[in-house]
């Protein structure tokens, strides 16, 4: 069996830690941690909803901008004010819930290979997410957004963009024009929709991508800034005087800590740091990393019946018209987007180990680990233990070791991914001899291939194709999802289930009648 | 973990992560200029002179060029650099040659700069030369400001206004 356990880094340990402290509270499913990217829409819908109101209310001229959005917080708190500070805070909350998931997906090394799409078109929305935030500071037009124009002005004049700098148009009230005002609505809202459009880029190789967390998620993220944003509603800084410097500020360092660091140092040096910081990122897909063996289709198996193409996580399969087959359709594999996981393996209907042809062939396989061999594997395996009361225990190389829980009435089986396992599998395991079945696997929300585990959970439990026969006892089916490094809970889990099966075998001795027996 | 505590821990890092977003929102506070201090902003945008005058070309340059090109007079496009000059105090506070802007040479002179000093009474010379044809600065200014704390002082220039501008 393969089972390549492949070292983590200490980024993934630190990620693993820290989201078995946010599962305590939440759950596994609900872990905001494992949602930051649902998390970012949801703020973003929640920008675009509270400005649709701002933007009515707002006044687009020098004079009115700061009059405007001051009437909003001190005449209408009750609704413009609130929806101001919800504006704000929703921005804050996008941009913190961004940086997080690119440090994260960094952290796990989800950068590369099939990733690399997703990661090189998620670095440049940063450069979109914060031109749009840091233009939107200027509409309020009070010392804030008059020290922030300016900080940009200078940091942009830095590079010969425009033959007259932009500085010239904020040395003086009178310089600043109500078609200043235009423009800035203008990139305030165009970018946004920019940002939107490469957010379509960022998800498109993803398959059935979280665009909305979860109702109880959502829930407390919209409370908490709802909360915030009466608790401690955002209001103008004084009105904007170029003829004065500003002087004590609330900066939002969340966006505008860029104009402390650029005054730190100089613009040239600011420019230095966040191109080089660009360049880092898009690099990252570059470095040399170890790619997994793709899926290899065998035309003769395939049926076309497209359960690969719709579980595949990374929409690395598409359908095109069988060369033998007028009419039907195979399944293509594209090795630049496929995981590796053997998710497609564990949806097709042809990988059943009851097939009783010379090979085992299915439509769709795994070469580091085809199913003739897993078949195989469970055969040796269970022939090679105690014989009455054995279980199987599937696992995958991304969850618990399996094979530290191996023994003598215990065969483990360590697939790419848990995804991977057909239910006819169990079914097989259980006419073969052994008394039930534990399927574990990382934790729900957790799986390094996204959908793993839920196609797992789903096909057992009869709500996906392909499902577990009816026929099956499922009360000697387990599952028990655990990280890598929880193998104690799993040897619990088990434990448990031995007893539970020994009580059942004990209550009914001739209810199981193997192939073995 | 029961249920209740369950709650009790989501209630508080849903209540952490809005006090880290209030927080960051406008904390700490940034304090860019000090409180005694004054800013001076030299900012020009200015069109040097022309490098070289016009020439009559002569009959036989005018046969070189093709038909539709012979024009009587050859202008360089190209102007002159724009050196600015700023002394406070009687001591030299910043001094910079702005090469003109665009792919001939042919756009204004850019220069921004911006220093704080002290607030109060201060003796500013100002020079610009804007001209390499002529000997020493074209344009010269000199004024005593009474700066107050936080004010902006922007030095500009202003040919319809004669020259160096301060406001």
């Amino acid at each position: 069996m393969n089972s390549p356990h492949p070292s983590r880094s200490i980024g993934t340990l630190a990620c693993q830690r820290i989201d078995h402290v946010f599962d305590a509270a939440f759950g596994p499913a609900g872990n905001p941690l494992r949602h930051l990217g649902a998390l970012g829409f949801l703020f973003l819908w929640l920008i675009v909803a509270s400005g649709l109101y701002l933007y009515a209310a707002f006044d687009t001229s020098v004079t009115g901008a700061y009059r405007s959005v001051a009437w909003l917080s001190h005449e209408q708190w009750y609704l413009g004010g609130v929806l101001r500070s919800l504006h704000r805070y929703a921005a804050d909350a996008f941009i913190a819930v961004t940086l997080l998931h690119l440090l994260r997906e960094f952290l796990l090394g989800r950068y590369s290979g099939f990733r690399r799409y997703s990661w090189l078109t998620g670095v440049p929305l940063l450069w979109f997410a914060y031109a749009s935030g840091i233009v939107g500071f200027w509409l309020g037009w009070d010392r804030l957004a008059q020290f922030s124009a300016l900080a940009t002005a200078e940091w942009l004049d830095r590079l010969p963009l425009v033959a007259t700098p932009l500085t010239r148009n904020f040395m003086s009230n009178a310089a600043v024009s109500d078609r200043l005002f235009s423009l800035f609505i203008f990139v305030h809202i165009g970018v946004p929709l920019l940002l939107l459009f490469g957010l379509w880029f960022h998800i498109r190789r993803i398959s059935r991508a979280e665009v909305f967390p979860e109702p109880a998620l959502a829930a407390g993220a919209l409370v908490a800034l709802l909360a915030l944003a009466l608790v401690l509603p955002v209001t103008s800084q004084g009105p904007a005087d170029l003829s004065r410097a500003p002087g004590l500020l609330a900066l939002d360092w969340l966006y505008l800590f860029i104009h402390p660091l650029m005054y730190a140092g100089s613009p040239g040096a600011l420019w230095a740091l966040v191109l080089g910081a660009t360049l880092f990122l898009l690099a990252l897909p570059a470095l040399p990393r170890p790619a997994a063996p793709s899926a290899v289709v065998h035309p003769d198996a395939c049926s076309g019946c497209r359960r690969c193409a719709d579980d595949c996580p990374y929409a690395a399969i598409a359908m095109v018209p069988h060369p033998d087959r007028p009419g039907r359709e195979l399944a293509r594999v594209d090795a630049d987007l496929c995981a590796g996981c053997g998710i497609c393996t564990g949806s097709c209907p042809s990988s059943t180990p009851f097939r009783s042809g010379r090979a085992l062939v299915t439509g769709i396989d795994m070469p580091q680990l085809p199913l003739a061999q897993l078949r195989r594997s469970l055969d040796e395996k269970l022939a090679a233990t105690s014989g009455d009361g054995s279980i199987v225990l599937f696992g995958c190389d991304c969850g618990p070791r399996v094979d530290s829980l191996a023994g003598a009435d215990v065969a483990s089986l360590s697939l790419i991914c848990t995804g991977m396992l057909p239910p006819s599998f169990v079914e097989y395991a259980l006419r073969i001899g052994a008394e039930g079945v534990l399927v574990s696997g990382c934790r729900a929300g957790g799986c390094a291939f996204r959908l793993g585990n839920r196609w797992t959970e789903e096909r057992l439990h009869g709500a996906r194709e392909p499902q577990l026969r009816a026929g099956v006892e499922r009360d000697r089916l387990r599952l028990a999802w655990a990280d890598r490094g929880e193998e104690n809970a799993l040897a619990r889990a088990l434990a448990e289930f031995r007893t539970t099966l020994a009580a059942a075998a004990a209550a009914a001795p001739l209810r199981r009648i193997s192939v073995r027996d | 973990m029961t249920k209740l505590i369950k709650w009790l821990a989501q209630g508080l890092l849903y209540a952490l992560f809005a006090l880290t977003i209030g927080t960051l929102s406008g904390w700490p506070r940034y304090r860019h200029l000090a409180p005694d201090q004054a800013l001076i902003r030299v900012s020009l945008s200015h069109e040097g002179k022309r490098e070289s005058a016009c020439r009559r070309r002569s009959p036989e340059e005018l046969a070189k060029l093709a038909p539709n090109m012979r024009t009587a007079l050859d202008c360089p496009r190209r102007r002159s650099p724009v050196t600015v000059a700023v002394d406070i105090d009687g001591k030299p506070a910043f001094s910079r040659v702005a090469t003109p802007s665009g792919l001939s040479g042919d756009g204004a002179s850019n220069v921004y700069q911006r220093f704080a000093l002290h607030a109060g009474q201060h003796r500013l010379a100002v020079r610009l030369k804007d001209d390499v044809n002529s000997v020493g600065f074209d344009y010269q200014r000199e004024a005593t400001v009474d700066l107050k704390p936080g004010q902006v002082l922007v030095i500009d220039f202003d040919a319809e206004k004669g020259g160096i501008t301060l406001r």
